[in-house]
């Protein structure tokens, strides 16, 4: 072969490992890496997997926040209107996290229904609601 | 009165910015010389009219103009004059206002920097600038004017800047990255004239470059101030999440990197045209789909202010002008690929493309990820989100990739080389870098594999820059002949690259050996972390200029040695009522303690706690200001005036 056609060659045979290696990383890294929202409405419905890495969003429910004495775990209700769940959290809450706040808890759902969350996430100011409970709510027939 | 003077200053900037779009453009294909000589001018007094305009959006938070709809939403007569300065830019019209000014910045500067240019070149350049400043000039005008009244309803008083956002990190944070993220632009226009002239060339390469490294080095910087802001005052004591509109800055830099790069080869070499062009074009629509991102609020996100479908619409349809426009122009006109191979397999160009292809594959891979979310809500298969997980499994290796190459790199010859210049010195790298590998984990927590592997990987960086400088060294020549002959890119690569290896390690020790407790503490308690022992002493009211909130007392001990005093707050601001941790962190070279008070617990005076130990987190922001000063230092070379000049001349003769 002519050697510069050889090189091409070589040049795009390199081009194409490194981009499978690319999509290969992708792949592997969406493995497990990704999580879906749920609103309470379609937990409670039974549509949310157990066990799963997911996310589930809404309004703090008035009055449902309970705090151990000892230790920093918390359990609260997230409701949609149409649906609530409760959730499990060990750890510290955001600043704007209180009741009648929207918040996006992230986590997997145990057998018994409640909602173990590693993480919760609330807006970062008086204005912002997350777009997926701004949704939920929306199609639970509540405005906000 | 100031609002309209501000709106009428703004007119009259994109009244000069659609002149400077329409008339050289115009002189230079009618070769009209005056016409031509019109863009300096008229970048000129866009820049003017933009600042007058920013001027008075100043002048109104300054002044508590609430009848002004962003001062009444984003200040207070409460707020501290530096924050009533930078309240200007935290929200969504005023860092509108400020990316116009920047972008106005930038065309003024090409105008009175660049005008050894050809004066056909000069023309188009500085006419697609204009373009640009009349996209975004519009945008403000059109979607997101600053300068809208609150009328007939004057609050009394401001609904108060965020928080978050009252910290000197955010007065600096986005007018350093916006010079970064529109500076882009710079390139872009080279490379657009470059394309409607058909003159894509060294030359080319070598008046696109400085101002691509400048861009380059403050996208550095701003990115670098980001993370930082958000490590000591989000109050979780995290340096970089991921997050969506972190990803829309990170994209650019990484494109940007890549073409830093490429353009190296294009004007050394004057190879990989049609290739750099495209990734200008590509640098600058990414830090276009960042703003899209951004303000469109399509994504979830830290950064997202509140959504409006008009604006997101708006840089939609300007970002596929602006893509599908240059991809067009690009398919048209870009030189055809045959400028040939003539180097050979060991040689600097290899080297250089193997990089560009990994930091195009990152790109590629950051893109997807968050875009991902995007995608599959719009093909309707619900609300996903991609995590950290996702992006550090894919980018990690990447970066990895790339250094047995950066070892290396500095010192392969341009053209061809052959290995048995510099073979045993390699041999030398290798070993110290395993040895420093081996070892080196030991003055830290003892052997860890990916510190360990951190280590090795920095240490083989530097011993390459180091190589590099002894192959430099021939005959009799002495240290301070070697080191005084180079110039000022070659210092800029070096400290650039040294960077590098200290965000390598600091990466990777500091995600290894984070300690990191959530605990409930009384007044009294004490609690270990790697070796410290805290105590806190229990927590009391403080006051503020704007808010009201706890102070806890910590005292941090090494070996029953007290080393420090802490004391973080939890703060209300009375305005807006909003809680906001302050965290309290005692800084070092080789770790940080990090303390931040979550909420108070029942009534014996707990509070839950948050308690860090973050080994060697400053090396990453040290190293990124080493990376971003790196790409500034390179502008100083000689190279790029004397050189310039010269090849102006040519220019005009071949003209």
């Amino acid at each position: 072969m002519h050697p510069i056609r050889k090189k091409r060659l070589m040049i795009v045979l390199a081009v194409v490992i490194l981009s499978s290696a690319g999509i290969g990383l992708v792949t592997y890294g969406l493995r497990g890496n990704i999580n879906l929202f749920y609103p309470p409405a379609a937990v409670i419905a039974g549509k949310a997997p157990i066990g799963q890495s997911i996310r589930v969003g809404g309004m703090v429910v008035e009055g449902s926040i309970v705090r151990s004495q000892s230790s920093l775990d918390v359990r609260f209700d997230v409701t949609d209107y149409a649906g609530t769940v409760p959730v499990l959290y060990s750890g510290i809450l955001p600043d704007l996290f209180d009741e009648g706040q929207g918040v996006v808890a992230a986590g997997k759902l145990d057998e018994t229904g409640v909602f173990v969350a590693h993480e919760v996430l609330a807006k970062h100011d008086e204005n912002y609601m997350p777009p997926e409970v701004a949704e939920a709510l929306k199609a639970a027939g509540k405005e906000i | 009165m100031i609002a309209e003077y501000g709106m009428f200053a703004l007119i009259m900037a994109l009244i000069s910015a659609s002149g400077l779009t329409l008339i050289p453009m115009w002189g230079s294909y009618a070769s009209h010389g005056a016409a031509m000589n019109a863009a300096k001018p008229l970048a000129a007094a866009s820049f003017f009219f933009c600042a007058i305009s920013f001027g008075f959006l100043v002048a109104a938070f300054l002044q508590d103009d609430f009848s002004l709809v962003v001062v009444g939403n984003n200040s207070n007569s409460m707020l501290p004059m530096f924050y009533k300065f930078s309240a200007v830019w935290g929200n969504h019209e005023g860092s509108m206002l400020l990316w116009v000014l920047v972008l106005c910045s930038w065309t003024f500067a090409v105008a009175l920097f660049s005008s050894e240019l050809p004066q056909i070149l000069y023309a188009r350049v500085l006419s697609v600038m204009g373009a640009i400043g009349v996209g975004f000039i519009g945008f403000s005008l059109f979607t997101s004017n600053p300068f809208a009244r609150n009328l007939p309803d004057i609050p009394a008083d401001g609904r108060d800047l965020n928080p978050l956002l009252q910290d000197p990190g955010l007065i600096i944070h986005p007018p350093i990255l916006y010079m970064g993220y529109v500076g882009f632009s710079v390139a872009f226009a080279f490379a657009i004239a470059a394309l409607l002239g058909g003159r894509l060339d060294a030359a080319w390469a070598r008046w696109s470059r400085p101002w691509t490294n400048a861009a380059w080095g403050f996208l550095t910087l701003g990115i670098m101030l980001g993370s930082w802001w958000a490590y000591y005052e989000l109050g979780w004591g995290g340096w970089w999440f991921w997050d969506p509109v972190e990803n829309a800055s990170f994209m650019p830099w990484l494109a940007g990197t890549a073409l830093v790069h490429s353009l190296a080869v294009t004007e050394k070499r004057g190879v990989f045209k049609s290739w750099t062009v495209l990734l200008a074009i590509a640098s600058f629509s990414l830090s276009l789909l960042g703003t899209f991102l951004v303000r469109s609020g399509v994504l979830t996100s830290v950064h997202a202010f509140a959504a409006d479908p008009e604006r997101g619409m708006y840089i939609l349809v300007f970002l596929l002008v602006v893509v599908g426009g240059s991809l067009v122009l690009y398919a048209l006109r870009a030189p055809a690929v045959n400028s040939g191979i003539r180097n050979a397999w060991l040689s600097r160009e290899t080297l250089l493309l193997f990089n560009n292809v990994v930091f195009l594959v990152a790109t590629l891979t950051v893109l997807f990820g968050t875009l991902f979310p995007l995608l599959m809500d719009a093909l309707g298969q619900g609300k996903y989100s991609v995590g950290p997980p996702y992006f550090n499994a894919v980018f990690v290796p990447l970066m990895a990739l790339l250094v047995p190459v950066m070892g290396v790199g500095p010192f392969v010859r341009w053209r061809q080389d052959k290995a048995n210049r510099w073979q045993h010195y390699l041999l030398v790298s290798a070993i110290a870098s395993v040895a420093a590998g081996v070892l080196l984990p030991f003055l830290g927590e003892g052997f860890n594999l990916w510190v360990a592997l951190s280590v090795l990987l920095a240490v083989w960086i530097v011993m390459g820059l180091l190589t590099d400088l002894r192959l430099k060294k021939t005959g009799a020549q002495s240290w301070r002949q070697v080191l005084g002959r180079q110039g000022a890119s070659y210092w800029g690569m070096m400290l650039a690259h040294l960077g590098f290896a200290m965000c390598v390690i600091s990466v990777v020790v500091v995600t290894q050996w984070n300690v990191e407790k959530d605990l409930r503490m009384e007044p009294g308690d004490s609690a270990e972390l790697a070796g410290y022992r805290f105590e806190f002493h229990g927590a009391g009211p403080v006051t503020g200029p704007n808010y009201r909130g706890d102070e806890g007392v910590f005292t941090a001990y090494v070996e029953g040695k007290r080393i420090a005093e802490l004391r973080p707050q939890k703060r209300q601001y009375l305005a807006s009522g909003q809680v906001m941790t302050e965290a309290a962190i005692d800084a070092g070279f080789t770790r940080d303690l990090y303390v931040a008070m979550g909420e108070a617990l029942g009534a014996d005076g707990a509070w839950s706690v948050r308690l860090h130990y973050k080994p060697l987190v400053r090396w990453m922001w040290i190293g990124a200001t080493f990376i971003g000063f790196g790409g500034f230092i390179t502008l100083l070379d000689r190279r790029y005036r004397r050189v310039r000049a010269k090849q102006a001349s040519e220019a005009l003769a071949h003209a």
